[in-house]
């Protein structure tokens, strides 16, 4: 029987439908590929997966129920690292998954739920750094606004945090690399597209943009960052291993002066 | 605010605060009420780290370097001739705020030298923490450091509107205090120690009865202790810090190895390095205490007065014990599962949860995380490939150092470098 590559529009709610469809049919061998980075295998048939938000709650409440939900997190945490090949690494967790009677989230010597509790971690840790990394910068329209760039889809993983803390304040967080971003207006969070000027550099903050008083802080916290640091002990290697390199460019305490 | 003004002081201000190192911004139970600004209930977070790699989560500075007192060991002493400065309580609680819409802190950690009289000092600081929180509605994280001497009032006052309260000890000893800090009594310390464990104390009590009890300093306190300014033994130290987490329900206590800032004669000079390999060690042992059931009499005694320096303190203590060991990871409790050298708790409760899918051998262990390298000697597994042979302590010490690379093995080595 030739190879089934399943195509899913990228969505959560497109890869369990996929996954249902598996299910379905009873398919075996099959992969399952997000179609902005489908690969054309040679002898593979490709078929497109429509998203049905239906099948898909009911392939969720499904593996919710065969998990903790610790173990439900950590799979929905590894689809957004947006891993190549993910989706397969997902699909044998799940099978496992409904093929064992006992919870199976905290069987680490099985490969696949290994393999997904790291990755679920590297999604974890970065959705926590930006949390800590995201710098808002106050615009002349009274918005604070954040540009990020992680490597991993984590917007959705943080929006709940930013939005109980900064419950006073317009705020809106972009992330660059996949052109979509968070904003919130006071009431609700909503999800939006922006279009940005020509050659809009987002690691500065231009006066025409911003307000007047967003510089003189962000000067302020330089200072503070500077004056906090205790010579004697430097240690770039710990520094660096903290806030790796690809960070710096969005961190205003790490701007050239 | 007038920007140069404050960039000025700030600068000054942070730069004396440095030295105090807790920047714990968790533990608190504080969340965001009536749609106000900022959250303290979950965990805490690291917003960025310094040059030197320590974690940057509060907005950490001095009210003022003025001072009263003439601490040897600290760069605001009275004697000091430095640059001094003090905030107005509205700076403090701009520079709070902006930052913190910023999200470039968690909170503020606000400590002072002394001006004129502890009482006078500690108000100024309740009146920060209470505009913060009463004008402001802001509920991110306070951490008020507590004048020593402060009046019991004072106290419950500062507790109803800050997260954390501490007080710092600074020595270790009182014959060292004695000796560096003549103008000031260990009880100055303890007293409104036991001030503020008395009120949370009460606070839990009537919170059981009365659900809007105000909270009373819900991340607790914690203090810190200066490590090698004034010749005290690992031993002493770390008794002194199991009197203070025992008797005063301390939350945390900080080691914090002393950094030469002055020519005083009673201490290490200007130049001579800080003790950070043994600050580490102290850390590890401290931990040891509070997550992995040690008592602090198996690790340092009086056979026992300094912790080693090449192994870590649980290696150190199973290489003393190999009667304990090879613990079988398939079947041991959990108490001697965190006794194993390289198995960290996280792993201790990976093993204990997989091993009740299949004996676990130790491709599994590697795979969990655990580091083979110590735990090999001190573990049998599913496999009978395991280290059987009978090593004495020194041997199994010196296998595990050979294939070890710690990042403190320059200021370990005794060799001494011919062109370095």
């Amino acid at each position: 029987m030739q190879a089934k590559n399943l195509i899913y529009d990228g969505t959560f709610d497109g890869f369990l439908s996929a996954v249902f469809y598996v299910f379905e049919f009873k398919l075996k061998g099959v992969t399952i590929q997000n179609e902005f980075t489908v690969q054309q295998g040679l002898f593979s048939e490709n078929e497109r997966i429509i998203t049905d938000e239906i099948k898909a709650n009911r392939v969720w409440n499904g593996i919710k129920s065969k998990l903790s939900s610790n173990g439900s997190y950590q799979l929905y945490y590894a689809f957004l690292s947006e891993v190549v090949g993910v989706e397969d690494l997902l699909l044998d967790f799940i099978q496992y998954a409904f093929s064992q009677r006992k919870k199976v989230d905290k069987d680490y010597s099985h490969p696949s739920i290994l393999k997904t509790a790291q990755i679920a971690k590297s999604v974890g840790r970065e959705k926590h750094r930006m949390e800590a990394f995201v710098r808002f910068r106050l615009t002349k329209d009274d918005i604070y606004f954040a540009s990020i760039e992680p490597d991993f889809n984590v917007l959705p993983l943080i929006e709940k945090h930013f939005k109980r803390r900064y419950a006073d304040q317009k705020w809106v967080i972009y992330d660059i690399k996949r052109g979509y971003g968070l904003f919130y207006d006071l009431e609700k969070v909503e999800l939006i597209n922006m279009d940005f000027p020509e050659n809009f550099n987002f690691t500065k903050t231009d006066d025409a943009f911003f307000a007047t008083q967003e510089f003189e802080f962000q000067k302020l916290w330089q200072d503070y960052f500077k004056a906090t640091n205790i010579e004697s002990r430097k240690n770039m290697k710990l520094h660096i291993r903290h806030i790796p390199k690809r960070y710096w460019k969005y961190l205003s305490e790490k701007q050239p002066n | 605010m007038s920007f140069q003004r404050t960039q000025e002081k700030l600068k000054i201000l942070a730069d004396a605060a440095k030295y105090d190192v807790s920047c714990s911004s968790s533990g608190s139970k504080r969340a965001n009420t009536n749609k106000g600004l900022g959250d303290a209930s979950g965990m805490g977070i690291c917003h960025s780290y310094t040059e030197d790699g320590r974690c940057v989560s509060l907005l950490k500075i001095l009210l003022t370097n003025h001072c009263i007192f003439d601490c040897a060991y600290c760069v605001t002493r009275k004697s000091n001739d430095v640059k001094r400065a003090a905030f107005k309580v509205q700076e403090v609680v701009d520079l709070t705020i902006n930052f913190y819409r910023r999200n470039y802190i968690e909170g503020l950690f606000l400590s002072s030298g002394i001006f004129k009289s502890a009482d006078y000092t500690m108000e100024r600081l309740v009146a920060v923490a209470k505009k913060l929180r009463l004008e402001e509605n802001f509920n991110g994280y306070i951490h008020l450091k507590s004048i020593p001497g402060a009046s019991d009032e004072l106290m419950r006052e500062a507790g109803l509107y800050a997260d954390r309260l501490s007080v710092n000890i600074e020595i270790p000893t009182e014959a060292g205090l004695k000796k560096l800090a003549p103008d000031k009594k260990r009880e100055d310390f303890i007293k409104p120690m036991i001030k503020v464990k008395n009120e949370i104390i009460q606070y839990n009590a009537e919170k059981k009865i009365i659900k809007s009890t105000p909270k009373f300093a819900p991340a607790g306190q914690s203090t810190q202790m200066i490590i090698g300014a004034s010749g005290e033994n690992d031993f002493q130290i770390m008794q002194t810090s199991n009197h203070f987490y025992k008797n005063y329900n301390l939350k945390r206590v900080y080691y914090s190895g002393y950094v030469p800032i002055s020519y005083d004669n009673r201490l290490p000079q200007i130049g001579s390095a800080v003790p950070m390999l043994r600050e580490n060690r102290l850390y590890q042992t401290d931990w040891l205490m509070r997550f992995y059931g040690f008592d602090v009499s198996e690790i340092l005694n009086e056979q026992h007065q300094n912790l080693d320096l090449d192994v870590d303190p649980k290696l150190s203590w199973a290489l003393r014990n190999l009667h304990e060991f090879p613990v079988d990871v398939n079947t041991a409790d959990q108490r001697m599962l965190a006794r194993i050298p390289g198995l960290g708790m996280k792993s201790v409760f990976k093993i204990i949860n997989a091993r009740r899918f299949r004996k676990l051998n130790w491709e599994h262990l590697k795979k969990i995380g655990v580091a083979l390298n110590r735990a090999q000697y001190f573990m049998v597994c599913d496999s009978n490939q395991f280290e059987k042979r009978d090593l004495t302590s020194e041997k199994i010490k010196g296998l595990i150092l050979q294939n070890s690379t710690s990042k403190y093995q320059k200021m370990l080595s005794n060799q001494l470098s011919l062109f370095g």
